[in-house]
């Protein structure tokens, strides 16, 4: 039977097979799996019908934690289920998996393998989390490619059903699942043919049906327990035999026949690698190589079936002349004997070795190694290490590959010289910004050429770290055979370079073959593109004897429509150079893609890129390249000379792309990095940034509270500074009274600045001339780049405004307050960070935070740099983040521990009373630290107090001295997006709002899960688009805050920056001075609500006038006095919910998607907000009395 | 009493017509308008423009930060379907049709020439009766002369009508050098009737904030004069039927309108203010108003007031002009 030719990713081919052989599939987004249940959630919304004809109940849960409580109901209950995950997900997953496999019940877990968060998170692929669950009782399988992932996910749903073994199968994470590959689809009838229908029916049968009822999960005891667990063991033992049976099925339908254990390489092979995963697929490719070319006696055995472990098939897998073993693992146990793939494959091959039967004359030598963990390239050239390592008569045991480890020394040399791509696959790398569409026009093509040629394709993508101005690399492979390459581009013959100044970042041009062809889109005409570039590029395209074409690009975008996206563009550029397809066949395919891609969003999007399409060729220039460089355009270093050395020698290899350069004793043991590195990046990423008239401003420091990324700043000072300032360096005279005679500056970074215009929307001051301009204007960077850059740096050496004498309780004394959060790589127009940035303005310099996993934990702490800073004394926010799910806690301890170490400090300082003297120990004990000017003396006692100490012998001083400063308040704050505080974290976000301890907690509300991706989360409004909730969500927003005030004693407050930022600021310092718990959730405009950023403060604005969010503080303190301790912060509505829904996309396209439904749940969310409001002015209109003592008094009773 | 009137070739119960505005956005309304009275109905405008601004938008939205980070490559599911394009509207044609009796007609507003025309092909398929081409359009491109806008006014009904056969109606504005001529070109090009005139909304100042706002003002009823006297000025000079449209809210209103030549009284702020109840009472009005001054039908007071007909023909010229400023003048 002709199968269709599919190009995919490994996301959506396990999401096929998992979502058709499913009745039920519980879902929670986690990268790199939440693909497989974004497209489950989708097929489901669209009635895509499973193998029994029969639509798949999808459904979101608030943790993986919950969707395992689930799965394992659903599979109580009869129904076949599955569920998607990784790492920390998967984690979540292990005291149901137990309980599954304890229950012996079949289900069917895809899991894209990846790291465990430990000194650091990682998104990225290896075994760690898949390995903390080979205990549990779950059969694991891994695929090592896309076709793989298909195959064997059918593979193990037939063998889950007939073993009754639960299955974990896994691949790796972003290589497999992210990568997209040309396979043969499984078609519906083969998954269904897969399938023992009578194992279906048994199934079922043992469900929990009060038809005919049973009783499972029981509690035993010494007696029986024991037995009860060995029970199982008949059926582990036939499992594998399953699996075989299963896979041998699959080759009979499909000519592709996979083993527990498959061998590729000589019969006679002498030294062979064990491992599993997507390094196989190198390793076979290398082993070919290996063999072919060098005449090597290799092999590679791929693990498929990893638990059960079946000596009895490894055995037979392995040559009888293998005599040395590598086992590679793709995971770290520090402290283990080797790791666990390693364990096994040893212990097998001794036991076999150890019984009459032995399999080899001579036992093997087995070493074993780590590679590739967290996505580290796996490539030939370290697979030849490891093979030349078996060659020595002492191997390295327990090496790595992959790294330079120069500290414990295990890591093997590689020859990076060591390339075997070669003839018959073309390579093509593309350098491209995320803004531009460089990846998704890329992902056009390769369907292009998957599915409408004879060709192989593969193609992966490389995405930094920061969520503005990111940069992206992709990499294309195709061919006339399956391609098995899991590694990036080594030798690349086409290198298309999308943005002309990515040329000063990267060397783009390192990869290039000689007489590659090189693509590169400049803004300048084609006569003095070659001018324009920078020497070492000129010297490399002579060198390499390089093609070079070039196209401006965004002339071409502007003129048909297309602003900045250059995509279509490029891709028509790309074909037309590289010549897969014949010029116009080639048009015709880009056209149906075209139409394929946007066919939905009208003809005239369709139209416009048809346009760019055909003016693309007529702007299309090859450059004959002159023989002599005429260039003098150097590179400019990574960061400035004056950056600290770690800067220089670590951080600025990661910002350049060569982190893997980083040798293991430039980085921490601990995780534990420095403050303060953004500020070295000067990404430049913004094509305007704000310019500021000093003559029109009315110095309110609005533009200074929404930045988002903390470029733009106040200073007010003597005026000697003005007087000696650079020549454009801009000031006036402060207005105000507590200002006189002081000057007044705004300044700009322009190099940090991401040009998101939110200052220019927010300044309320226009030029009385010309009403477009504002006090603050958008104007070209680059024209300002170096006299801003001076002023900057002049701007920062002016002192910060004393702290005691700002009046913190305005927006224009709270701005003078030095920002300890500056150029995050937040969006461009974040809506989370101006409330991150104010809290550490007003609380820096004595502020701990806990941080939930997700967007804020990422542009805070995602390497290489780090937005959290200190102030010229040193202090900063110290700064943490452990997990998702656990952040309330999290933070509850470290104010356990700060308060317990202020207690002792307490204690301490009374027992040294005479000591240090009586005036000052009473002094510190009694001081009230509520403001700025507590704070300040309080830090001038302390320091007196270590001076003392320093000189004072015994136990009690040196303990004091070393804990003197928890002496000083210490302000903790927990953070973290909706996802963590409604969902997966609000069981101890409640814990903690119940301990009555003093945290102050910022939800940053953006009510969706924004970092992965835009999936539903219980604060997303109703009738929102959500990942999760394709349809529109049809239950209401939680009401989070209405929850914590029920607690009496929680200080809760709503707020919304761009609809009174007045509002918000006291709400921060009121938060901070309740001694409790303090609950601040702060509507957060995003990028997923599909808005124009620019515009995120008109959107809270609108939330806030529809009445969706209104903006309120509920002050326990306000009972003490007798007063309503909520008080309403926002008038009632004044604009139709529509009115703020349909500015943003989120609302907007469910009434372009399915206007019925869009209507019916606009109306709902109307009454609900009608009914809130009701609900709360009543609250807030309650009569309180003064406390009573407990004693009812008839005023307390009225 | 015969209230009956013609419009654009369309048999009329009476000569009220609610002209485009939100009434017509949904179809409990569009009922209640026929319920109360209306004898046709013009649907709210489909914009070309507007289709196009929101099929960019949804695409730049739903692209927008995609592709650039790798925990989030998209941040919204994408539907196989989006309801874009004419098509909502062309529904909501055919669902009027399906649910009331009278006339239903659709209004255009294009930007391109394949646009007015692959439009107004669609809207006749969707089962439209008539069809009015909202022609709004602000000439500010100081190169532009008056001849090449009036020929685009031209083209664009040429094009439609060479496309569609169900009776096209052209929506005017009064800004012509010379109206009379405007008009006759459009009645030559084969316009079934002109509606006069379309009320631009002229933007206003926000002091406070310094912004240009824009600011819908409801008509009010002085502004009927400019479409009374050009109605009556145009009776009988062209074959098209006429519709008067803006400032008409009273009985005397449509009375006026009929006696200047006009076809049709059509309203809307009217409606917007006081409610869609009042079209009964308009016509209920003009029929007690036949009544007391001993009018049969419609027919029989149309143009009684036209240029053509009165006895002072000038009076709908310059001298008029003069004469008002005279006999406002002894009024202070």
């Amino acid at each position: 039977m002709e199968r269709k030719k599919i190009t995919i990713d490994g996301n959506e081919a396990a999401a096929y097979v998992g979502y058709h052989n499913s009745e039920v599939i519980a879902i929670y987004p986690i990268t790199p799996s939440s693909g497989m249940g974004e497209m489950s959630d989708a097929w489901a919304a669209v009635g895509q019908k499973n193998i029994w004809n029969t639509v798949p109940h999808v459904a979101e849960m608030q943790s993986e934690g919950g969707a395992a409580g689930a799965v394992h109901g659903s599979l109580q209950t009869g129904s076949l289920t599955t569920t998607f995950t990784a790492s920390q997900g998967l984690l979540l997953m292990i005291p149901n998996m137990y309980k599954i496999a304890g229950e012996l019940t079949p289900t069917v877990f895809h899991v894209t393998a990846r790291s465990i968060a430990a000194s650091a998170l990682s998104i990225f692929g290896d075994h760690s989390d898949v390995m903390a669950t080979r205990q549990t009782g779950f059969a694991m399988l891994a695929s090592g490619s896309v076709q793989e992932v298909m195959d064997l996910a059918a593979v193990a749903h037939k063998a889950t059903l007939e073993s009754r073994i639960p299955f974990l199968h896994f691949f790796d994470g972003f290589r497999t699942s992210h990568e997209v590959n040309k396979i043969e689809q499984l078609s519906l009838e083969d998954l269904k043919a897969m399938i023992d229908e009578k194992a279906v029916i048994e199934h079922r049968k043992r469900s929990l049906n009060s038809d005919n009822p049973v009783l499972r999960g029981t509690a035993q005891n010494p007696d029986v327990y024991f037995q009860g667990r060995e029970a199982v063991n008949k059926f582990y033992e036939a499992c594998p035999e399953v699996v075989q049976n299963a896979m041998n099925k699959l080759a009979e339908l499909t000519r592709r026949q996979y083993n527990l254990f498959d061998y590729y390489g000589a019969p006679d092979a002498k030294r062979v690698i064990v491992m599993m995963g997507s390094g196989g697929e190198t390793v076979e490719e290398t082993v070919e190589y290996l063999s072919e070319r060098m005449e090597e006696k290799v092999g590679v055995i791929k693990v498929r079936l990893y638990r059960p472990f079946s000596e009895k098939h490894l055995l037979a897998a392995l040559p009888k002349s293998v005599e040395s073993i590598a086992v590679l693992d793709r995971t770290k146990e520090p402290g283990a004997i080797g790791e666990p793939l390693y364990l096994d494959v040893v212990t097998a091959i001794a036991q076999a070795m150890n019984s009459e039967n032995k399999p080899f004359e001579k036992m093997p030598k087995i070493i074993g190694g780590r590679y590739g963990l967290s996505s580290k390239e796996f490539t030939p050239s370290m697979v030849k290490a490891v093979y030349d390592e078996l060659k020595k008569d002492n191997p390295k045991n327990h090496f790595t590959v992959g790294i330079n480890d120069d500290v414990t020394f295990t890591s093997l040399d590689y020859d990076e010289n060591f390339i075997i791509e070669g003839d018959g696959v073309v390579r093509s790398m593309f350098f491209g910004l995320g803004a531009d569409g460089t990846v998704g026009a890329n992902k056009n093509s390769i369907k292009i050429i998957g599915e409408e040629t004879e060709n192989f394709a593969q193609g992966y993508f490389v995405y930094d770290s920061k969520k503005s101005g990111s940069t992206t690399v992709s990499h294309l492979r195709f061919g006339k055979k399956p391609i098995h390459s899991t590694y990036l581009i080594q030798s690349s013959n086409f290198v298309g370079c999308h943005q002309f100044n990515l040329l000063e970042k990267f060397d783009v041009l390192e990869k290039i073959v000689e007489g590659g062809t090189f693509l590169l889109n400049a803004p300048y005409h084609k006569d003095e593109v070659w001018n324009h570039l920078p020497k070492k590029v000129q010297q490399e395209i002579i060198d390499k004897k390089l093609k070079f074409y070039v196209i401006d690009a965004y002339e071409v975008a502007k003129a048909t429509g297309m602003g900045a996206r250059i995509n279509t563009v490029m891709q028509t550029c790309f074909f037309a150079i590289s010549g897969i397809l014949p010029k116009d066949e080639a048009i015709e395919q880009i056209k149906k893609a075209i139409y394929k891609t946007y066919g939905t969003k009208g003809e005239a999007i369709v139209q416009k890129n048809y346009q760019a399409v055909d003016q693309t060729l007529d702007n299309l220039y090859e450059i004959a390249v002159p023989a002599e460089v005429t260039s003098s355009i150097e590179l400019p270093p990574i960061v400035s000379d004056k950056a600290p050395d770690y800067v220089k020698d670590t951080l600025a290899l990661m910002m350049q792309g060569k982190g893997d350069n980083v040798n293991v004793s430039q980085m921490p043991i601990d995780g534990t990095f420095p403050l303060g590195t953004t500020k070295w990046e000067k990404r430049n990423i913004a094509l305007e940034v704000p310019e500021w008239d000093p003559e029109v401003c009315i110095q309110c420091n609005k533009c200074v509270m929404v930045c988002p990324h903390a470029t733009i700043r106040v200073k007010t000072y003597d005026k000697q500074f003005a007087e000696n300032a650079p020549e454009t360096f801009k000031w006036i005279d402060a207005k105000g009274k507590e200002f006189d005679n002081k000057a007044y500056t705004i300044q700009v970074a322009v190099e940090d600045c991401t040009g998101c215009a939110l200052c220019v929307e927010v300044c309320p001051a226009k030029n009385k001339q010309e009403t477009r301009l504002k006090a603050i204007n958008m104007v070209p960077q680059i024209p300002l780049r170096e006299q801003e850059r001076v002023n900057w740096d002049y701007f920062l050496e002016i002192p910060e405004y004393d702290r005691r004498e700002v009046k913190i309780d305005t927006i224009k004394g709270s701005q003078l307050l030095e920002p300890l959060f500056e150029f995050s790589g937040a969006c461009s127009g974040c809506g989370e960070t101006p409330y991150v940035k104010l809290a550490s303005q007003l609380f820096g310099d004595r502020m701990v935070v806990a941080n939930a996993t997700g967007c804020s934990s990422i542009y805070g702490g995602n390497l290489p740099t780090t937005p959290w800073t200190k102030n010229k004394d040193g202090r900063g926010p110290a700064w943490s983040n452990s997990l998702f799910e656990d952040n309330a806690e999290f933070g509850f301890g470290m104010r356990l521990s700060i308060d317990k170490q202020s207690e002792f400090a307490r204690e301490l300082l009374v027992k040294l009373e005479d000591k240090v003297g009586k005036e000052l120990v009473e002094a510190i004990l009694n001081a009230e630290q509520r403001d700025e000017a507590g704070i300040y003396e309080q830090r001038e006692r302390v320091a007196k107090l270590k001076s003392i100490l320093e000189k004072l012998e015994g136990d009690d001083a040196s303990n004091l001295l070393a804990i003197a400063d928890y002496l000083v308040r210490k302000s903790v704050w927990i953070m973290g997006g909706d996802g963590w505080a409604y969902d997966i974290g609000y069981g101890g976000l409640d814990h903690v709002l119940a301990s009555g301890k003093d945290v102050n907690i910022l939800v940053l509300d953006t009510e969706v899960y924004s970092n992965t991706g835009g999936q539903m989360s219980k604060s997303t409004g109703m009738g929102a688009v959500a990942k999760f909730a394709a349809g529109g969500k049809p239950t209401a927003k939680k009401d989070l805050a209405m929850m914590a005030m029920t607690y009496g004693n929680v200080y809760v407050a709503k707020v919304a920056m761009g609809s009174n930022d007045l509002q918000t600021l006291k709400a921060f310092i009121e938060a901070e001075k309740h001694d409790g718990p303090s609950l601040i959730i702060a509507y957060s405009h995003c990028i997923a609500h599909g808005i124009n950023m620019a515009k995120g403060m008109d959107s809270q604005k609108a939330a806030v006038d529809s009445g969706h969010w209104p903006l309120f503080r509920y002050n326990p303190a306000n009972v003490l006095e007798g007063k309503n301790p909520l008080k309403l912060d926002s008038k009632a509505p004044k604009i139709k919910l529509d009115e703020y829904f349909y500015k943003e996309t989120r609302y907007k396209m469910l009434t372009k998607a399915d206007p019925k439904a869009a209507k019916t749940l606009l109306d709902q969310a109307q009454i609900n907000v009608n009914n809130n409001w009701k609900y709360y002015e009543q609250l807030a209109g309650l009569h309180y009395s003064a406390p009573t003592n407990g004693e009812d008094t008839e005023e307390s009773v009225n | 009493m015969d209230l009956t009137t013609t419009y654009m070739g369309l048999k009329l119960k009476n000569p009220i017509v609610p002209s485009a505005s939100p009434l017509s956005y949904n179809l409990d309304s569009v009922k209640s308008l026929e319920d109360n009275g209306a004898a046709a109905v013009v649907l709210y405008s489909l914009f070309e423009e507007q289709i196009a601004h929101e099929s960019g938008e949804l695409d730049h939205y739903l692209n927008y930060g995609t592709e650039s980070y790798a925990e989030a490559t998209s941040y919204f599911p994408e539907p196989e379907q989006f309801n874009l394009g004419p098509y909502e509207y062309l529904d909501h044609i055919a669902a009027c049709k399906k649910a009331v009796d009278i006339p239903i007609i659709a209004s255009l507003n294009g930007v391109s020439k394949g646009g007015w025309v692959q439009y107004a092909k669609n809207i006749q398929d969707a089962g439209a009766d008539g069809l009015e081409l909202n022609i709004y359009y602000i000439p500010t491109n100081s190169s532009l002369t008056s001849q090449e806008v009036e020929a685009m006014y031209v083209d664009t009904l040429a094009a439609v009508k060479e496309k569609v056969s169900i009776p096209v109606a052209v929506k005017l504005s009064p800004y012509f050098t010379s109206l009379a001529n405007m008009a006759k070109r459009l009645d030559q090009a084969g316009a079934n009737a002109l509606v006069l005139f379309n009320r631009f909304y002229q933007p206003d100042f926000d002091l406070a904030k310094l912004e240009v706002v824009p600011n819908l003002v409801l008509s009010t009823n002085w502004e009927m004069r400019l479409p009374l006297r050009w109605i009556a000025i145009l009776y009988n000079n062209i074959k098209a039927s006429l519709a008067a449209t803006s400032g008409i809210h009273k009985t005397e209103d449509v009375i006026k309108v009929m006696m200047a030549g006009g076809d049709v009284a059509m309203v809307c702020s009217e409606l917007l203010m006081n409610g869609v109840g009042r079209i009964n009472e308009l016509v209920s009005g003009v029929e007690k108003w036949m009544e007391e001054n001993e009018y049969v039908s419609i027919d029989q007071m149309k143009g009684s007031m036209s240029q053509k007909s009165v006895g002072e023909p000038a009076a709908f010229e310059r001298a008029n002009y003069m004469k008002t400023l005279q006999s406002y003048k002894t009024l202070i």
